[in-house]
């Protein structure tokens, strides 16, 4: 009774990412299958692609990815295919149409506005004059006091 | 009884902290000596108080009180002590609490060791830390109660989340929680700062331990956290860019800026106002990760608690608190000024150079952690932002940090000569192209990554020990290897945290690249090679564990006919929790992994087997382990001790004087 219980709990429970009977026979697809969904995202999962994702959706979306190559789609056929169906939430790898844009640009932006902030600020402090006396003289003998410690 | 009176400390410790955030900051303006000593018994109490509640809690789950709803929903009597013990803070209540003991901890260290201080700021960095814990007192007590009863108490509990009952994970909290909550000590320290309207030398003496024990404790958590997923979850990736992994990332990127601009404030009394800054921002983005865990705003896999009045009362504290130290910022920023001239190429500017790095790249991980959000709430667009993305975008931070960290390492201070810095390191750099041009040439794909992983490991690493042998001096070999142990700790712990850097870097490069993968049915007793390596299926049994049923496999791991190892993967279910985990089992070798699944039975026989061969995997932590290991040795330098020893000489002298 234990043991098929036990049994009845495997099988329910969700199975490992990509199965052995998904695989395609030859290897340049599978290579190009595994390639695409990595980016594809699981609809059900947080946060995982469908290559990783133990969720029945995403077996299926695999298959599908697989479906389409093996009838001889691009990769990005094969994308454009998947986000037809489901939108861009399925893409982990965010388009840079529209606003979107603003998310691949805000880094290199960001960068060189930096950079010249920080040039313009080292400028400033190499022309500044060295402070005549930084520290009081009751400073200094303190200092001199944590020095010789 | 005991559970009671651990939610009778709570309330009590709320109360203190009340008391602690008026009264010191009150004594300090007006410049009453009575009142500002308010703030030291009362964040020991506080502490102590906090310690109670904990204590009691943690009384509840190791004796399984079920009348306590906390503890049904994540306790069952079956489960090992070590996991009664980790439940406390493996679900959102407690580990708010765990959230308060530790910042109630820090502010008692502040009033432990803080003697030296200089007592008005003394008295206000306690204020400060201690209105930051009552506002976590109230959020604990009015929206997230652990000590709430249940009327009619249940035969046995609904056992903790399988995925957390690993030792991995039992412990990446607490040092997750240090590193976060460490850093709300430097965000004191910078408040306290402004009010006072003065940062010097002195502060950031006193700023960078914290600072550099926060960063520690984060890299130490970020590190169980990774090689937990490493091992756990079934096929062996360590870096998900999940949002909960990012909120934690952003902390751990910004205090690294901060460690690095704090000791030009230390030794050259220039970017005051941005160290200040980044003080307010690393504890901003603790916040933010607190927010995105405990909200749930943003789902992923660890967002156990999804309650947006939670989220709004997180938010609410966010906004008072960074939104108050931005403002405080924005008003006192200009009363620091600046004393330290510096050319172009000096140590300085390389340290500025290091701060633009990692605070973009903690800016592209923010922007690509909320930007999900802001499609939807903004543009009515629903999208995500994986993997695919944060690997464009932020991996050329560091391949450029990586690049120029060795020549900034050993820069002079004020003004330096590009050619002269660079002359010890002519040599690494070739030895590095070297390595780089071998990886390149061994290896069989055409994939830039690890050769440049390759290159930037010689390079760091290389860089790291050219850095302590140039501090040696002159004169032979001999004298200068013995000036080499004489050197300060600070000194070391910057090489080997640099080191690591290296180590972990190549781990990654070496991983992503060379990874091998086997997916198939295998029939017990059938053998199959996979890379360099024949795997033999060699049995399949039942095993019963402690609240665990388990499929456990036999897997023999040869090489070139030579027995390697025999591994034994689980797949295993939790009855309490009807939920099923992989326990992939995996021979650690110092040059690879070999990581064995078992899944599930095939209808015509045999079994789905997954086999990983992992090049350098546990690089990446070791990397890690021996970054916090720099920072260790460098918390140990004899100047803060020196400081901190000469100042409890003057003090005496210096209340005498006032």
């Amino acid at each position: 009774m234990k043991r098929l219980v036990l049994i009845l709990c495997l099988l329910a429970g969700p199975a490992l990412a990509v199965q052995p009977d998904e695989v395609l026979s030859d290897p340049a697809l599978e290579t190009r299958a595994r390639e695409i969904s990595k980016e594809l995202r699981c609809l059900v999962c947080r946060n995982e692609s469908i290559d990783e994702s133990n969720a029945g959706l995403a077996r299926d979306l695999r298959l599908l990815v697989r479906e389409r190559l093996v009838e001889g789609d691009s990769n990005d056929e094969v994308i454009d295919f998947v986000v037809d169906r489901y939108g861009e939430y399925v893409l982990l790898k965010p388009t840079t149409s529209g606003a979107n844009l603003i998310l691949w640009v805000a880094g290199p932006v960001l960068l060189l506005v930096a950079l010249g902030v920080g040039l313009l600020y080292i400028r400033r402090r190499s022309g500044a004059a060295e402070p005549a006396a930084a520290l009081s003289a009751e400073e200094e003998a303190r200092l001199k006091q944590i020095l010789d410690d | 009884m005991i559970v009671e009176l651990g939610h009778f400390a709570l309330i009590l410790a709320a109360a203190v902290s009340l008391v602690q955030a008026v009264v010191p900051m009150i004594g300090a303006q007006k410049g009453w000596r009575g009142w500002m000593a308010v703030a030291e018994p009362a964040a020991s109490a506080q502490f102590f108080l906090t310690a109670v509640a904990f204590a009691a809690l943690t009384y509840a789950f190791v004796t399984s009180d079920f009348s306590l709803r906390l503890v049904v929903l994540n306790s069952h009597t079956d489960k090992p002590m070590l996991y009664k013990i980790s439940g406390v803070w493996g679900n959102h209540e407690g580990s708010m609490l765990l959230w308060v003991l530790i910042l109630t901890l820090f502010g008692a260290c502040a009033a432990w060791f803080g003697q030296g201080l200089p007592p008005g700021l003394r008295a206000r960095v306690l204020s400060v830390q201690s209105a930051i814990s009552l506002a976590f007192f109230a959020f604990i007590l009015f929206t997230s109660n652990p000590f709430t009863r249940l009327a009619v108490p249940p035969m046995n509990g609904q056992d903790l989340n399988p995925l957390l009952q690993d030792p991995g994970l039992a412990f990446h909290p607490p040092f997750l929680y240090l590193g976060y909550v460490g850093l709300s000590m430097a965000f004191s320290f910078a408040v306290a700062a402004l009010i006072e309207g003065r940062v010097d030398a002195a502060w950031a003496r006193w700023v960078r331990p914290w600072t550099l024990a926060a960063w520690v404790f984060l890299t130490i958590g970020i590190a169980l956290g990774s090689w937990w997923a490493y091992y756990e979850l079934g096929w062996g990736g360590f870096w998900f860019w999940d949002p909960v992994e990012n909120a934690s990332f952003m902390p751990w990127l910004v205090a690294a800026a901060l460690l690095h601009s704090a000791i030009v404030v230390e030794k050259r009394e220039a970017l005051k106002s941005w160290t200040v800054l980044l003080a307010i921002l690393a504890f901003g983005f603790s916040l933010i990760g607190t927010f995105i865990v405990r909200s749930g705003v943003i789902t992923s896999v660890h967002a156990f608690a999804n309650d947006p009045e939670r989220g709004v009362f997180i938010l609410v504290i966010l906004a008072v608190f960074v939104g108050g130290a931005l403002t405080l910022f924005a008003a006192r920023a200009q009363a620091m000024e600046a004393k330290g001239v510096f050319s172009l190429v000096s140590r300085e500017s390389a340290l500025v150079l290091n701060n633009i790095l990692l605070a973009v790249a903690a800016f592209v991980v923010f922007i690509g952690t909320i930007w999900p959000l802001v499609g939807e709430m903004l543009l009515g667009r629903k999208l995500s932002v994986g993997a695919p993305f944060f690997n464009m975008a932020f991996t050329p931070f560091f391949v450029a940090l990586a690049a120029v960290l060795p020549i900034g390492a050993i820069l002079p201070w004020k003004r330096a000569k590009l050619g002269r810095t660079m002359q010890p390191l002519w040599g690494v750099l070739a030895l590095s192209m070297a390595a780089g041009a071998l990886t390149f040439a061994i290896q069989t794909g055409r994939s830039a990554l690890a050769p440049v992983g390759m290159i930037l490991f010689v390079w760091l690493v290389g860089g790291a020990i050219v850095d302590l042998f140039t501090r040696t001096g002159r004169g032979d070999w001999s004298s200068r290897l013995r000036r080499l142990s004489n050197l300060p700790r600070a000194d070391w712990g910057k090489a080997v945290a640099h080191a690591g850097l290296g180590v972990t870097m190549f781990g990654i490069a070496a991983l992503t690249a060379w990874q091998q993968e086997d997916i198939r049915v295998a029939q017990v007793g059938e053998t199959f090679p996979v890379g360099a390596y024949e795997i033999t299926l060699a049995g399949v049994e039942q095993v019963e564990g402690p609240n665990f049923n388990s499929i456990q496999a036999e897997m023999r791991v040869f090489r070139n006919g030579r027995a390697v190892a025999t591994l034994y993967p689980e797949k295993r279910v939790y009855p309490v929790a009807a939920m099923p985990t992989t326990e992939a089992a995996i021979d650690n070798g110092f040059l690879r992994d070999v990581y064995v699944v078992i899944g599930d039975p095939q209808q015509g026989g045999g079994w789905a087997v997954r086999t990983y061969i992992k090049p350098f995997a546990n690089w990446i932590w070791a990397g890690s382990i021996i970054m916090a290991l720099g920072g260790l040795l460098s918390l140990t330098d004899r100047r803060y001790r020196v400081a901190a020893g000469a100042r409890k000489m003057t003090t005496p002298k210096a209340v005498a004087a006032e």
